[in-house]
């Protein structure tokens, strides 16, 4: 069906093209120039405009018929301000679009070309120019001022007792963490990651494990290092010139006195060192278990051994951290709350939202509540809404039992960045309570 | 300057020639090749948008592997979503529009034999067709072109393993993206140069025409602006190539802690809108400087306001570097840093607003050529003061938060810089092609082609305002899964008709253009009764221009209806009369 519409609609187009084709064909044997617009013309186009814009107007008064109320009302309190103000800029917008379009189609309308007038010379007038400059100055004024306001309330410090949630994001999906019974959010940092410590909660076990699984890999790769072979051939070569020094093999820039210095003061207990390693190495290169590697992988890895040991480094600073108000730092996670897929809200309650990204930037956008916020990796940002209309009342309100307040991702952030949402209910204080009690408890869940 | 005396092979007149008029057509016809490419791909995705999940055949057959079944695939989605993007605005509207017009207008505009420099001109426009091609063949390597929208945020475009097209496409987008500002540094350059040294005898910045003047404030902000995108393209390819971390910090991906700490994602978003935000302008001031000329023209009355013309374009051009920040109000950055972009934001629309008014004042009581290019010009300036408008929301921070990254923000911009700046191309494709080609277009299928893309401009654009509205987020490959979306879901296939349609529409103008480029009838010298120098040379090109001394210039660009003369124009060669003022 809707390859025919297509068809249709292709073929149509390939037809006037061809009806103007043939057009075109016969103004040239009349001697019709094309630069030359027929008082016919100009009457279509002129006429065209009106047409134009009653259709344009007229499906722009339809669409805010029919989609004005583009969403329930706000469930949020700065929701309801934020409403009021895209109300009157709506209004202001709206009216401005009607009044100014109607002048151009209508100014192209109605001074169409006619041979018999000549156009009125007005080159600039600046009283007109004044007035066109002061008065959108003046609305913006106003414009500016009252969003400001909206803005700084909405965006100012959330109070002492506001209750405070944490999303967390990655690909693809959201974690919400409550402070819990403490009230107080256990720190976090990315190293201590685990499939069952998926937001990093800072630990001592955590810490110890991260630590290890970082030696491992130093480890790991120490032991490629070892077994190169062009390192190893390299370092045979040196040993044995250190051992059994011969003037072929030239230490010209150091000059030989030195050298038989060096050569002479080395204790026996060295020497036997430096013979061992020799054997080792011997051994190694015969046992075929030696590798080659190109001297940019050889660096490569050299260079990943000194960025763990950098990262081992800030997982250790980890250590230091201070015990606040005389709570065990390792153990303010503990009660911590975690929950996935839906998260639930007191209504009537100032929250505030704590947002952190695990991988990229991701945004959480709450449309009912008009709020949005990026997460961004390495950067907690902030957002707070005081929550207006229990999940149940808007589902009176919409008459809707279905309703749910949404949370949803607005920056893209890979394949299934269209498809990363979680649930939100809002409820009285009790039920919120109610329902926490029976949320994983963090290290309930690890034990 | 010029080479009048040029020895004329096929490769020096065609290819790797340094006649302005001649890379003015090489920009072109590459940049509609670019479009066809850019728009071929938005009907692609609009398929998946407006009929989710449904299988097209016609998808398969161009797509391949990455529509299987004919149901576009999700990274396939976005990666079109993304190179969209990147033609449209660089390779079309800003190499496509600057390049054509600055090319052909400035040295016929301001009487010069050719630009300042023929050769840097040449090697911008063949730095913009390598950029062309590595964009393309992008395309086709292992995970795809690049893919996290045309702004490339990082992490996700620094960290190949958070997305295919994140490998291989996002370097290629990286180089591609370097390769194009230098085309658009040397163009710039060059631009600036010739209309500060080479204008001709009389003619003093105050006499040029608003074109030139939009050029060459464009040219400013090209210059200012694009290397600060190359200083912003290369932190990412260290980051992505070298292990630096500027834009990475604390990231946990593919089930390890990266090593980057420190740097700053948000950074990136500051360097990018930098130029960001100044390309807009850089879309849409040669867009502007177009349709004043054409507007002035086809009423048959001067420019109103010549001064405030000016003026409000250098002070757009200004304010367009102050402003970037209103594309970051939700990234946590602090809310009083956000106020003051608020600020500057909403003034950039006093100067706009000067302009609209001036052009509908130039229209009233003008004697008006209702012809294609007129018709484009037209309709430029009711999509701009449209698409403005909704720039005003936008620009309101609180407002900001409800309609960030929806299909509000994807609806204004299609509309002020998408719409306008393609008008404003259409129109002066339409002005000037007989200077182009020494034919005339087809003004009967101009019409038809005019009416239907502004339709369907309007049919598609305007409904995504209440989809935005309604909270439906930009780049979804589906949003069927959410019930609060379900009003506006039927607006979905609607929009993607009108674009089909509106596509299909462009053939019109494709068979037009390049039927008239071999068939069209041929020019006279002045078709426009214009009043411009470019109509004093002749029909045919010649190398230098002028076949003779170069003309003098004895009044501004806008003497149309002049009351002191007979005819309807006075060309600017024209003496003054005797007691008349000049301007």
């Amino acid at each position: 069906m809707k390859l025919l519409i297509l068809l249709v609609t292709v073929v149509g187009i390939i037809a006037v093209a061809q009806l103007a084709k043939i057009y075109q064909l016969s103004a040239r044997l009349r001697g019709h120039r094309e630069e030359d617009i027929s008082e016919a013309d100009t009457r279509l186009q002129g006429s065209l405009w009106i047409v134009f814009m009653f259709v344009l107007f007229g499906t722009t008064i339809w669409q805010f018929v029919r989609y004005g109320d583009y969403l329930p009302p706000s469930a949020s309190l700065h929701g309801e301000a934020v409403d009021m103000l895209m109300g009157y800029n709506l209004a202001l917008v709206i009216v401005v679009f009607f009044v100014v379009n109607a002048l151009i189609f209508i100014f192209s309308f109605k001074y169409r070309f006619d041979k018999n007038r000549k156009a009125h010379f007005f080159p600039h007038d600046t009283r007109l120019e004044v007035i066109w400059t002061v008065i959108p100055s003046i609305v913006l004024a106003v414009i500016i001022i009252y969003g400001l306001q909206t803005w700084s309330e909405m965006t100012g410090p959330a109070s002492d007792d506001s209750l405070r949630v944490e999303l967390y994001s990655k690909q693809f999906d959201w974690t919400a963490r409550y402070a819990g019974d403490n009230d107080e959010f256990g720190s976090t940092n990315f190293n201590l990651i685990t499939p069952l410590n998926p937001l990093g909660i800072v630990t001592q076990e955590g810490i110890d494990q991260a630590l290890l699984k970082i030696e491992d890999k130093i480890a790991k790769l120490n032991d490629e290092l070892t077994v190169e072979k062009g390192h190893l051939l390299a370092e045979k070569v040196e040993l044995e010139n250190t051992l059994h020094p011969s003037d072929d093999h030239g230490h010209a820039d150091h000059g030989h006195a030195d050298h038989d210095d060096a050569h002479h003061e080395m204790s026996e207990g060295y020497k036997d060192n430096l013979e061992m390693r020799l054997a080792a190495i011997e051994d190694l290169l015969n046992s075929g278990n030696a590798t080659v590697m190109t001297d940019a992988a050889y660096e490569a890895k050299e260079d990943k051994i000194y960025r763990l040991k950098r990262h081992r480094q800030r997982i250790l600073e980890l250590k230091n951290y201070e015990v606040g108000e005389g709570l065990d730092a390792w153990e303010v996670g503990n009660d911590d709350r975690i929950v996935k897929s839906e998260f639930h809200l007191p209504i009537g309650r100032e929250i505030e939202f704590i947002f952190r990204s695990r991988d990229v930037l991701h945004s959480a956008f709450m449309p009912h509540f008009r709020a949005q916020m990026n997460t961004v990796p390495g950067l907690p940002t902030r957002f707070k809404i005081e929550t207006t209309i229990t999940t149940d009342s808007m589902r009176t309100i919409l008459d809707n039992p279905d309703f749910n307040y949404i949370l949803l991702c607005n920056k893209v952030c890979g394949s299934a960045h269209f498809n990363m949402q979680m649930t939100i209910v809002v409820e009285t204080q009790e039920e919120y309570d109610a329902w926490l009690s029976e949320q994983k408890v963090y290290m309930a869940e690890k034990n | 300057m010029g080479n009048i005396n040029h020895k004329e092979s096929f490769i020096s007149k065609y290819i790797f020639t340094y006649d302005h008029k001649m890379i003015s057509k090489q920009f072109l016809i590459t940049a509609i090749v670019m479009g066809i490419l850019g728009v071929s791909m938005s009907i692609l995705f609009r398929l998946q948008l407006g009929w989710p999940g449904e299988s097209f055949a016609i998808l398969e057959t161009f797509l391949g592997k990455w529509a299987p079944g004919g149901v576009l695939d999700r990274n396939a989605y976005l990666a079109l979503v993304t190179i969209h993007g990147t033609i449209m605005v660089f390779f079309v509207l800003t190499a496509g529009l600057s390049g054509t017009f600055s090319n052909l207008l400035i040295p016929l505009q301001i009487g010069a034999r050719d630009m300042a420099s023929g050769f840097l001109n040449m090697l911008s426009y063949w730095f913009f067709v390598i950029s062309c091609v590595v964009m393309i063949f992008s395309l086709f390597v292992e995970g795809g072109a690049a893919s996290g929208g045309w702004t490339i945020y990082p992490p996700l475009s620094a960290l190949p393993q958070a997305m295919p097209g994140s490998g291989m496409g996002m370097t290629l987008w990286l180089l591609s993206m370097t390769l194009f500002v230098v085309s658009s540094l040397l163009g710039s350059l060059n631009y600036i140069v010739t209309i500060i040294n080479l204008r001709t005898k009389g003619l003093s910045m105050t006499r040029l025409p608003l074109t030139i003047w939009a050029f060459f404030v464009t040219a400013i902000l090209g210059v200012l602006s694009f290397p600060v995108l190359v200083s912003a393209i290369v932190l990412l390819l260290m980051d992505r190539m070298m292990g630096t971390a500027f834009y990475l910090s604390d990231i946990f991906i593919g089930g390890e802690a990266l090593d980057a700490t420190g740097g700053s994602p948000i950074l990136y978003q500051h360097l990018f809108w930098f130029l960001g935000h100044p390309e807009v302008y850089i879309v849409l001031l040669p867009a502007l400087g177009i349709s004043s000329e054409v507007i002035a023209t086809n009423s048959r009355k001067p420019i109103f306001g010549y001064k405030a013309m000016v003026g409000s374009i250098i002070a757009i051009g200004f304010l367009s570097f102050i402003v970037w920040a209103h594309h970051m109000f939700v990234t946590g950055m602090n809310p009083f840093l956000g106020s003051v972009f608020v600020f500057t934001t909403l003034l950039i629309a006093i100067p706009s607003a000067v302009k609209a008014f001036n052009y509908i004042t130039t229209l009233w009581r003008g004697n008006i050529r209702l012809t294609p290019a007129m018709l484009f010009s037209i309709g430029l300036v009711s999509t701009f003061v449209t698409g403005g408008l909704t720039g005003i929301i936008l620009a309101d921070s609180a407002l900001d938060v409800t309609v960030h990254d929806t299909y509000f923000v994807v609806g204004h911009f299609h509309i002020v810089m998408g719409l306008s700046a393609i008008f404003g191309m259409f129109a002066g494709v339409y002005h000037w092609f007989s200077k182009l080609f020494g034919r005339m277009m087809n003004t009967k299928m101009g019409y038809v082609h005019f009416w239907f893309t502004i339709v369907c401009g309007y049919g598609v654009f305007f409904p995504m305002h209440f989809v935005g509205l309604a909270g439906a987020p930009r780049r979804y490959y589906d949003s069927t899964s959410f019930d609060f979306l379900d009003s506006v879901t039927d607006l979905q296939p609607i929009i993607s008709t009108f674009a089909i349609v509106g596509a299909l529409a462009q053939l019109v103008f494709m068979f037009n253009f390049f039927y008239s480029i071999f068939r069209g009838q041929t020019a006279t010298q002045n078709p426009w009764k214009s009043n411009t120098l470019e109509w004093t040379t002749p029909v045919e090109h010649i190398h230098g221009n002028w076949p003779g001394a170069l003309p003098e210039v004895h009044r501004w660009a806008y003497d149309y209806s002049n009351p002191a003369h007979d005819e309807d124009f006075v060309l600017q060669t024209t003496p003054l009369k005797d007691g008349e003022v000049g301007h």
